[in-house]
């Protein structure tokens, strides 16, 4: 790719790197100022807005003073150990089904109408029924997370397996190998480049559910940090919160975008 | 053939899960009713809600309250989310100046935004609305600035040579060419539109479908439950089928997938 079309718009303008740098540096001083300028000024009263360094402050005192029953990167723990179970639960079922449905056409004809009756339903709707079913505690949660990441899972080793070229499969039969054989040396590489792309998307989604699970439902996490915090007016702690939570589901997606580069040059078909 | 057998399948499914519902409820009292409600009880919770109502109001009530906001918050987003994409599409210089915001902003999901509403808002329509804005905001923005990015440029250059301006070159070439990729990021938001609602009126509302879902939770009325998820289910169908309509009017060139 020409390293020169990177800085050239749409438009035609040529912008030099320097000053795209320049301008992106300039667009997130504007914001910090604009925030600390309106929170200084006392346009809005401290606790619905407070100064950036006073959300910093809030931040290092988190980790070093209890609040709503354990320290920051407690509830964070709390959080990240909760999210790996629901998605872990949600990937394991989630990509066998796919992969399953896009092979066998019976069971796709089965699941597909089931599915679609419950996509709709959106994941925090679950929330009374999961609370009902597996309590509030640890059971409740997961079920929210599944609900939340299972889709994705689903859908993309279904596609990924019902786009693995037929030849492939064919030469596989012609060569004498079974179903099993199949499944297992054609269908799951060929759809290995789908489903990473689907985690990826399903993460992200878990880790939304997560959150939202955790405002309704839980005793500790950043959620319900958040939610603590909230009840106490202290919008310090709430954006406390919401920075782990931004900082976590960011690092989440990065690294399953560095496995999705490395899934793709091992199995993905060149394009 | 290959319909009727999906149709026959999809039948068949249904009526046996019905079947296995009802015996496992009603038939046989397999599952206690607190834990899933038999589809007589189901069908009693939505005669109440529809006649007398429930948790302040019929169900045509907390369903229009609910669709308003989303309607509400989603427009919104639509109309300042996509010009700022465009902007940023377009204008390098805008893409440098805005774009770090939206990359400090993407991360932080939008439930996590609900305790701040509810904080700077309080628990009425405002915050409701503010939040479901900027769960369809920041993706209408990256999908609208994503799409202008891959309008094939040849395009842009040939309508430059053939004297158009600035302004006919946008609204013929950019604006149609992103469109697809707009539409794409709409759908995604409109869906999430829902959850966000559904999170901030089971977090605290006066009204609305999750109110509905609240109260029933912790009225321990399963019926109900389901009565309110088939209702959020339905609602979100409807408001994307609606999206799907308007997609076809706008993109009329663009095959039907």
């Amino acid at each position: 790719m020409n390293k020169n079309k990177n800085f050239l718009g749409p438009s035609g303008t040529i912008v030099p790197p320097g000053q795209f740098w320049l301008l992106s540096v300039l667009g997130v001083a504007l914001l910090l100022g604009t925030w600390t300028a309106v929170a200084v000024s006392g346009l809005m009263p401290k606790h619905f807005l407070p100064t950036p360094f006073g959300l910093l402050n809030r931040l290092v005192e988190l980790t070093n003073s209890p609040f709503a029953g354990f320290l920051y990167h407690q509830h964070m723990q709390a959080s990240i150990t909760r999210f790996f179970m629901g998605w872990a639960i949600a990937v394991g079922v989630g990509i066998p089904l796919g992969l399953l449905m896009g092979w066998y056409r019976l069971l796709d004809e089965i699941v597909t109408p089931l599915f679609d009756a419950i996509r709709f339903v959106a994941p925090l709707a679950w929330v009374p029924l999961a609370a009902l079913w597996f309590g509030t505690g640890i059971g409740g949660p997961l079920l929210i997370i599944f609900v939340g990441s299972f889709a994705p899972c689903l859908i993309s080793a279904y596609r990924g397996a019902r786009l693995v070229d037929k030849r492939f499969i064919e030469a596989g039969q012609t060569l004498g190998a079974s179903s099993a054989q199949i499944i297992r040396h054609v269908l799951i590489p060929g759809a290995f480049p789908s489903i990473i792309a689907g985690l990826r998307v399903s993460a992200g989604l878990g880790w939304q559910s997560l959150v939202g699970s955790e405002l309704i439902v839980v005793g500790a996490g950043l959620g319900y940090l958040m939610v603590q915090g909230q009840g106490n007016l202290s919008t310090e702690t709430v954006m406390a919160g919401m920075i782990g939570i931004g900082v976590v589901g960011f690092l989440i997606d990065v690294a399953l975008r560095a496995a999705e580069r490395a899934v793709n040059r091992r199995w993905g078909v060149a394009t | 053939m290959r319909k009727y057998r999906q149709a026959l399948v999809t039948v068949a499914t249904l009526v046996a899960v019905g079947l296995t519902w009802w015996a496992a409820t009603s038939g046989f009292g397999l599952i206690n009713k607190l834990r899933l409600p038999s589809p007589q009880d189901v069908w009693d919770a939505a005669v109440q809600i529809c006649t007398t109502g429930f948790a302040g109001a019929t169900l045509w009530v907390q369903a229009v309250h609910s669709l308003k906001l989303v309607a509400k918050g989603f427009l919104v987003a639509v109309l300042t989310g996509v010009p700022i994409g465009l902007l940023m599409g377009w204008s390098k210089h805008a893409e440098a100046l805005l774009n770090p915001t939206f990359l400090l902003l993407r991360p932080i999901p939008a439930l996590a935004w609900i305790p701040l509403a509810i904080v700077w808002f309080g628990l009425g329509d405002a915050g409701k609305i503010f939040t479901i804005w900027l769960t369809a905001f920041v993706p209408s923005v990256i999908n609208t600035f994503t799409g202008v990015r891959q309008v094939d440029p040849v395009l842009i250059a040939a309508a430059r040579t053939q004297g158009a301006s600035t302004g006919q070159i946008i609204r013929h070439v950019v604006i149609p060419g992103s469109m697809p990729h707009i539409f794409t990021g709409l759908r995604l938001s409109l869906q999430a539109s829902w959850t966000t609602l559904v999170a901030a009126e089971l977090v605290g509302a006066f009204f609305g479908l999750g109110r509905v879902l609240n109260v029933a939770g912790t009225d321990i009325y399963p019926g109900m439950i389901i009565v309110g998820m088939a209702a959020v289910a339905i609602c979100g169908a409807a408001t994307t089928w609606l999206l799907g309509l308007v997609e076809r009017k706008v993109i009329s060139w663009r095959p039907a997938v």
